[in-house]
C-alpha cells in the first residue's frame, strides 16, 4: 500500500510531531514499504480466530484496590520539569 | 586461566581469593580502556562502584553475602536507575535522572552486585544494530566495522569484551537474543510477565521483557534467580512460584524431545549459519534429545504482525513525552501544540519518529480494524500453532539470526532489511515464549547463535539443554582479539 505526502502530514499532526518538508518524501517513501511488508497479513486465513488479548492465556490485568500507595514526592519528580514554578508544571497560555 | 564466567567470579568472592573493590577496579579499567572504541556504555558510575563494592566487601567478610555480591553488573539504559541519569540512548531523555529504581535494578541492589554503568542501547529499544542510539553507535568487539545487534547492543557487546560479566537487558522483538548471537554471548529472554518491568522504560507493551546477557547458561540461571518473581507494581507481573534454576539446569538430555521449525530453515539463512546450527542439533543428539521437523505455516507473517503490534503501542506509551513533565523541551514554544510538535519533534531520532507514526495510522479511525486487530488475530494463530508444536515437542531449537553481523551502516538506508533480522526472534515475542540464544560457531571470524524457545515458563528446560550444550562446547568461553579476560587475583595465591 502507497501513503502519499497529505496523508504523512496528517499523521504526523495526529502524533505531535512537527516535520521537516525534507522529511515528508522520506517517510513517505519509508511507511508505503513498511505497509507493503504489512499487506502480507492478508494471506492470512483468520475468520473467526479472535484477535489475541494477551500473550498469556487465562490472564487478564490485574486490579488493585484504590488506596493511596505512593508518598508524595512532588518535589523530586518535578526536578526533572523543564519549567516549574510553586509546585505546578507550566507551559504556555492556553485560555488568553 | 583468567576466570571469566559469573559463576567463577562470585565463587573467587565467596572464597575471598579477591575482593569485590579488585573485581571492581578491574572491570572498571577494562570499560575505561574501551570507550570510546565500543562505545558500549553510556554512563559510566565508578565512584558508586567502589562505594557499592566496599559495601559488598563487608557483607562477604561478614558472611551475609548471596550469589551475586560483590560481582560487577551494567544495566542497559532503558532501566530506571535512582540518582544516576537514564536516557534509553534518546535526546529527549539525555537529562533525565531517575527519581527511583526499577525492580529488577533494586533486586540486584540488594543482591549486593555493583553496578559499573548504562549501556548502550538503540534509541527506545527500537532497532537491531544499536545505529539508532543518540548516543552513537555500538562497535561489534568482533570487528569494529559491523554492528553488535540490537537493541540491546551495548549489553551484548559488553559482556563479549569482558567488561562486565553480565548485564541487563531487554526483548521486544529480540532484541537480547540477535545482540548476544551476533556478539557470541549467552542471551536470555523469559517468560512474558516472568521478570518484572517497573521502572523499564515502555516500548511495546504486550511484548516487552525483560532479561539478562551473560557469558554462560548457567550464569543465565543465575541471575534469572534474583529477577524472576511477582511484583505488585508491574500490572503484568505474573504471580507464579520460582523455582531453582540451578537445580533445574542439571535436568538430563537423554529423551529431551527438540522440534526444528521448518520455517527457519528457508531462503534467506546463510549455509553457513545453517551448518552451526545442525552442528548443535548432533550435539544435543549425542546428548540422548530427538529432534524432528516441525511446521508453523503462519510463522513467517511474524515480521508484519510485529510492525503493527509493536509501533501500535509505541505510538501509545510514547505520548508520554510531551515536553512537560519530564524529557527534553523546545525553545520558545508558542502555544501548547507547538510545545508538543517540536519538542517531540527534536527529542526523538527518525527510527523512533517512523514507528510511532506507524502506529499513529494503524490506530486511526477507519484502519483499526483493517491493521491493528487483523494483526491481532493472525498473532493469535501464531500463538496457537505455538501451542501446538508444543504438545509433541519440549524445545524448539533454530537460527537466532539468518546471518552473522552486517556492517555499520549496510541496512539503515531501507527500514525492511533492518526489520527482516529478526524474522527468527519477534515469534517468542508474539507469543509471549521464553527464549535464549547461545554461541554455535563462527562464520567469516564471527559468531552466531542457536536460538532456542521454549513453553511458558519452561526457563529451566531451555537452560538446562543451553548448559548441557555448553558443557560439551567452548564458542561460549571464546573472546574477542583484543578482549580476553584477564582479570587475575593478586593478594593470595589462587588463580581464578
Amino acid at each position: 500500500m502507497s501513503l502519499t505526502p497529505k496523508q504523512i502530514e496528517s499523521i504526523a499532526h495526529l502524533a505531535r510531531l512537527e516535520l521537516k518538508a525534507e522529511e515528508i518524501p522520506v517517510y513517505t517513501d519509508s511507511l508505503s514499504r513498511i505497509f507493503g511488508l504489512v499487506d502480507e497479513l492478508d494471506k492470512a486465513q483468520t475468520a473467526g480466530i479472535e484477535p489475541m488479548a494477551h500473550p498469556l492465556e487465562d490472564q487478564v490485568q490485574r486490579l488493585r484496590p484504590d488506596a493511596v500507595s505512593s508518598p508524595d514526592r512532588r518535589d523530586l519528580y518535578q526536578q526533572n520539569a523543564p519549567q516549574t514554578e510553586g509546585g505546578l508544571y507550566l507551559v504556555p497560555k492556553v485560555i488568553e | 586461566m583468567a576466570a571469566q564466567t559469573l559463576a567463577d567470579l562470585a565463587k573467587g568472592l565467596r572464597a575471598r581469593e579477591y575482593s569485590s573493590l579488585e573485581l571492581t577496579r578491574a572491570f572498571l579499567a577494562r570499560i575505561e580502556r574501551s570507550q570510546p572504541s565500543l562505545n558500549a556504555l553510556i554512563t559510566v558510575t565508578a565512584e558508586s562502584a567502589l562505594v557499592e563494592a566496599a559495601a559488598a566487601d563487608a557483607r562477604l567478610a561478614a558472611g551475609t553475602a548471596g550469589p551475586l555480591t560483590g560481582v560487577p553488573i551494567i544495566h542497559k539504559d532503558i532501566f530506571c536507575t535512582a540518582g544516576v541519569r537514564t536516557t534509553c540512548a534518546s535526546k529527549m531523555l539525555s537529562n533525565f535522572v531517575s527519581p527511583y529504581d526499577a525492580t529488577l535494578v533494586g533486586k540486584y541492589r540488594d543482591a549486593g552486585a555493583v553496578m559499573l554503568g548504562k549501556a548502550n542501547m538503540d534509541e527506545f529499544a527500537m532497532g537491531s544494530s544499536n545505529e539508532t542510539s543518540f548516543f552513537g553507535p555500538v562497535k561489534n568487539p568482533w570487528d569494529a566495522a559491523k554492528v553488535p545487534g540490537g537493541s540491546s547492543g551495548g549489553s551484548a557487546a559488553a559482556v563479549a569484551a569482558r567488561l562486565a560479566p553480565l548485564a541487563t537487558a531487554t526483548d521486544t522483538g529480540g532484541s537480547i537474543r540477535q545482540p548476544a548471537a551476533l556478539c557470541g554471548v549467552t542471551g536470555l529472554k523469559p517468560t512474558y510477565g516472568r521478570v518484572s518491568r517497573y521502572g523499564m522504560i515502555a516500548f511495546a507493551s504486550s511484548l516487552d521483557q525483560a532479561g539478562v546477557i551473560t557469558v554462560s547458561a548457567e550464569d543465565a540461571a543465575l541471575t534469572l534467580q534474583a529477577m524472576a518473581g511477582f511484583d505488585p507494581r508491574d500490572s503484568t507481573s505474573v504471580d507464579v512460584p520460582v523455582p531453582d534454576y540451578a537445580a533445574e539446569l542439571q535436568q538430563p538430555m537423554k529423551g529431551l524431545r527438540i522440534g526444528i521449525l521448518t520455517e527457519f530453515f528457508g531462503s534467506g539463512l546463510d549455509p553457513a549459519v545453517e551448518q552451526a546450527v545442525r552442528d548443535s542439533l548432533a550435539v544435543w543428539q549425542k546428548l540422548g534429545a530427538t529432534v524432528k521437523e516441525v511446521s508453523l505455516p503462519n510463522l513467517p507473517l511474524s515480521v508484519p504482525t510485529y510492525y503493527v503490534v509493536a509501533p501500535a503501542e509505541c505510538s501509545s506509551n510514547l505520548s508520554r513525552f510531551d515536553g512537560v513533565r519530564f524529557g527534553h523541551r523546545c525553545e520558545n514554544p508558542k502555544d501548547l501544540l507547538d510545545l508538543y510538535k517540536r519538542s517531540r519533534a527534536e527529542g526523538f531520532g527518525s527510527e523512533v519518529k517512523r514507528r510511532i507514526m506507524t502506529g499513529t495510522y494503524v490506530l486511526s479511525a477507519g484502519y483499526y480494524d483493517a491493521y491493528y486487530l487483523k494483526a491481532q488475530r493472525v498473532r493469535a494463530l501464531i500463538n496457537q500453532e505455538f501451542r501446538s508444536a508444543f504438545g509433541e515437542v519440549d524445545l524448539l531449537v533454530g537460527p537466532t539470526t539468518p546471518t552473522a553481523a552486517f556492517g555499520l551502516g549496510d541496512k539503515t538506508s531501507d527500514p525492511i532489511t533492518m526489520y527482516l533480522n529478526d524474522i527468527y526472534t519477534i515469534g517468542a515475542n508474539l507469543a509471549g515464549l521464553p527464549a535464549m540464544s547461545i554461541p554455535c560457531g563462527f562464520v567469516g571470524g564471527l559468531p552466531v547463535g542457536v536460538q532456542l524457545i521454549g513453553p511458558h515458563f519452561a526457563e529451566g528446560r531451555m537452560l538446562a539443554a543451553a548448559h548441557a550444550y555448553q558443557r560439551e562446547t567452548d564458542w561460549h568461553l571464546r573472546s574477542p582479539a583484543g578482549w580476553s579476560a584477564d582479570f587475575e587475583p593478586s593478594n593470595t595465591g589462587g588463580a581464578a
